[in-house]
């Protein structure tokens, strides 16, 4: 596989499979992750050849699955559980928010709780309710958990590995989307990561306003970024990947280069994560800013039915409307 | 109780669900249900209220040889399991009273059903609490001193859950359920399930409450044990009243009758009686070590005190109901027993009072000293990992108490 440029899902199937390979302690567990290999076929071909003690369907309780791999992992399992759509992580929220994040504290380090929890993400697929929503803040928002996303099948890849390396619990959102769109960068399946699974990256260097986006909207951005440098616009494209902790110092630097700032996720804008990253430019960044940091987000509705969810979601002239607004200070 | 008198029960409850009783206060669930009495004949039962042997009966028999096996020695173990635990309850009654706990969950009257599951257990066993199961922790020897903390709200918990495979109490009804079913998942997956060895077969046991057998999680768990055969074990502390809401508000069938439309076996026991409690989760644990799947064991006991120390039981429940169950005291059954059996003798009981005292003795002082911890562990053991965010915060706070110490103040 080195050298070979994969789709986000090809990508997390292949970090999933190497980890399996790496450590005999990785289980997956979900609906449908078995024979289906999961809705989105992201654990296609793992049971076949891992077994069902590995790859286990489960019942369909949210709660049940995530409950049920605390438990595995207390036991010294490395258990990665798939939720099947964002919409469908509430049920399992208690457990999440309650138990999942706490359990190193509460022993007060006695216990280590190594749990990837799934969880594809976002809109833009044309389903039905509950099946595109951008439920990060929550999580986010949870002390104890740790909150990364991708962007591309690399990042799949090695942030996959890197999740199920870790001793804290991670939830790992994918953009779904993105799942089945080639990717622009290789995976060299033999190397070793770039970055570290909390670190940013700059995606695209520029010097006139800086995009932080993460996920689906790392496209969005870069395409965003592509059309203003037709214009003389020369736009500076950070995806975060880390959502928890956030990645400051990638930012400020960024911002501090570039002083002004544009905040895109999907996610309603309202208590987002583009309000945690504006307060904390705006305490670290003050002196620098030539703008109001601004952010570009779902509007303060529930996910709409699909027909408006071209409407709801960023695109790309949306951003460039942000930019302009922001240059225009 | 068949099906259809089942549905009968449930038609008539549901026809008077709304009705004002016409009598003063609730009515207590064991004169309304038959089928929750002392007169069940599905309740495994094997000493009185007096501490006399039952004859052996249908119900009883698959239960009987374990406590025809049980020696003088182990019904003093039980016995003295039973007064020391009830000791160390009062005093963290006391404790809470005299403000040195913020709160005291009581388990006074459900000694014998904690005592008998927790003696059933074996070393490799794991057990997972609720947030009552101080005579389950007593058992599995962890030091009662550990149980205090989170109630004097100096930790969450804290114990090393593995050096006694004994969980933290969990606060939210039901959670543990899950996190037993998953670890005895990973029994089963270790192989330490069916292969006749017993000092490698494990199962696991997972308590809660009559309230708790409301909770979504509760009822997955059952699913998720049914479905992958997890040698678990669910003890469920029927003490009759969840805070203030008695049985007919949590269920129409009870719960042992429940476990069957799972696709387990489920078992009524007294739960004060010491001797039924503990033959009942041997034989459910010895079934699950061998591969035969779970049980649901419902001990039918009741809560004398509180819920908490927070709440007042006068309001929701007559104090006929409570006197009524006094006459069934575990303690009282158990020293019964023994004396009919000539188990033990005066200096017996006399050293395990002795001892009882010692015990409270050693509990407060631990609690008068347990020391509040010191500020900067708030910070300490958030993630396994370095996380900046947390580190910036605890230098942050350290950085603003130290300004008071410049200042000649208090760091």
């Amino acid at each position: 596989m080195s050298g070979t440029r994969l789709s986000l899902a090809k990508g997390l199937n292949a970090g999933l499979r190497r980890a399996m390979e790496k450590d005999p302690k990785v289980v997956l567990m979900g609906e449908d992750v078995g024979k289906l290999g999961g809705v989105f076929r992201i654990t296609e071909g793992l049971q076949k050849d891992f077994g069902d003690h590995r790859v286990m369907d489960t019942p369909l309780a949210e709660s049940g699955i995530v409950g049920a791999a605390v438990g595995l992992a207390l036991r010294g399992y490395r258990p990665v559980v798939e939720i099947q759509f964002d919409g469908f992580v509430y049920p399992a929220f208690d457990q999440i928010v309650s138990q999942v994040a706490k359990m190193h504290a509460r022993s007060l380090g006695h216990l280590k709780l190594p749990l990837v929890i799934r969880i594809p993400c976002g809109g833009g697929i044309g389903a039905v309710e509950h099946h595109s929503e951008s439920n990060e803040a929550y999580f986010a928002h949870t002390a104890g958990l740790r909150v990364v996303t991708c962007s591309n099948a690399a990042d799949g890849y090695w942030m996959m590995q890197q999740a199920i390396e870790s001793d804290d619990p991670v939830i790992f959102f994918e953009p779904k989307r993105r799942y089945h769109e080639r990717g622009e960068t290789e995976i060299d399946e033999g190397g070793t990561p770039e970055l570290g699974l909390y670190d940013a990256r700059v995606v695209r260097e520029g010097s006139d306003a800086t995009l932080l986006c993460y996920g689906p909207m790392v496209k969005t951005c870069l395409q965003a970024a592509e059309a203003a440098a037709e214009e003389g616009c020369n736009l500076e494209v950070v995806d975060l990947r880390t959502l928890s902790p956030l990645d400051l110092p990638t930012i400020m630097e960024s911002v501090k280069k570039t002083r002004r700032a544009v905040i895109v996720h999907e996610a309603q804008t309202f208590v987002g994560m583009g309000a945690e990253i504006a307060a904390r430019i705006q305490e670290e960044c003050f002196y620098h800013l030539e703008a109001p940091v601004l952010r570009v987000g779902g509007y303060n509705i529930p996910y709409p039915p699909s027909r408006f969810e071209e409407e709801f979601l960023p695109t790309l002239d949306r951003v460039l409307d942000a930019v302009d607004r922001s240059l225009a200070h | 109780m068949s099906d259809n008198e089942v549905a009968g029960h449930a038609r008539s409850r549901m026809e008077g669900a709304f009705q004002p009783s016409p009598e003063s206060g609730p009515t207590p669930p064991s004169q309304i249900y038959g089928h929750f009495s002392d007169e069940n004949p599905e309740m495994v039962q094997f000493v009185d209220a007096d501490g006399n042997r039952l004859e052996t009966n249908e119900t009883n028999a698959p239960y009987a040889q374990i406590v025809e096996e049980m020696t003088s020695e182990d019904a003093r173990i039980i016995y003295r399991d039973l007064v020391l635990v009830r000791r160390i309850d009062a005093e963290g009654f006391a404790l809470q009273r005299q403000g040195e706990l913020g709160l005291w969950p009581s388990l006074l009257g459900q000694e014998a059903a904690q005592v008998g599951a927790g003696r059933a257990l074996r070393d490799h066993d794991y057990a997972f609490p609720g947030y009552r199961e101080h005579g389950v922790a007593w058992c599995r020897g962890v030091p009662p001193e550990n149980l205090l903390g989170m109630f004097r709200g100096v930790n969450h918990g804290g114990w090393d859950s593995n050096e006694n495979n004994f969980h933290l109490y969990t606060i939210v009804i039901g959670n543990q359920m899950l996190h037993a079913v998953g670890y005895a998942m990973g029994i089963a997956a270790d192989g330490d399930m069916g292969t006749g060895d017993p000092d490698r077969d494990a199962a696991v046991m997972a308590f809660t409450g009559d309230g708790g057998t409301s909770q979504g999680d509760f009822n997955e768990a059952l699913v998720f044990a049914a479905v992958t055969n997890a040698p678990t074990v669910f003890f469920v502390q029927n003490n009759q009243w969840a805070i203030s809401e008695p049985n007919e508000k949590q269920f129409i069938i009870p719960p042992y009758q429940r476990a069957r439309g799972f696709g387990f076996p489920g078992v009524l026991v007294d739960g004060n009686d010491p001797l039924a409690t503990y033959a009942v989760a041997k034989d459910a644990l010895d079934k699950a070590r061998s591969g035969q799947g779970p049980t649901l064991i419902e001990a039918y006991t009741y809560r004398m005190g509180a819920h908490t120390t927070s709440d007042d039981p006068s309001k929701y429940r007559s104090s006929a109901e409570v006197e009524i169950w006094k006459e069934k005291d575990p303690i009282k059954r158990m020293r019964g027993f023994m004396a009919e059996r000539n188990h033990a003798d005066e200096e017996f009981f006399a050293a395990v009072d002795a001892e009882a005292d010692e015990i409270a003795a050693r509990v407060r002082k631990a609690c008068q000293e347990m020391p509040d911890p010191e500020l900067p562990t708030m910070f300490d053991h958030q993630y396994t990992e370095y996380h900046p965010l947390v580190e910036a915060e605890r230098e942050e706070f350290l950085a603003y108490h130290a300004g008071f110490a410049e200042e000649g103040g208090q760091a």
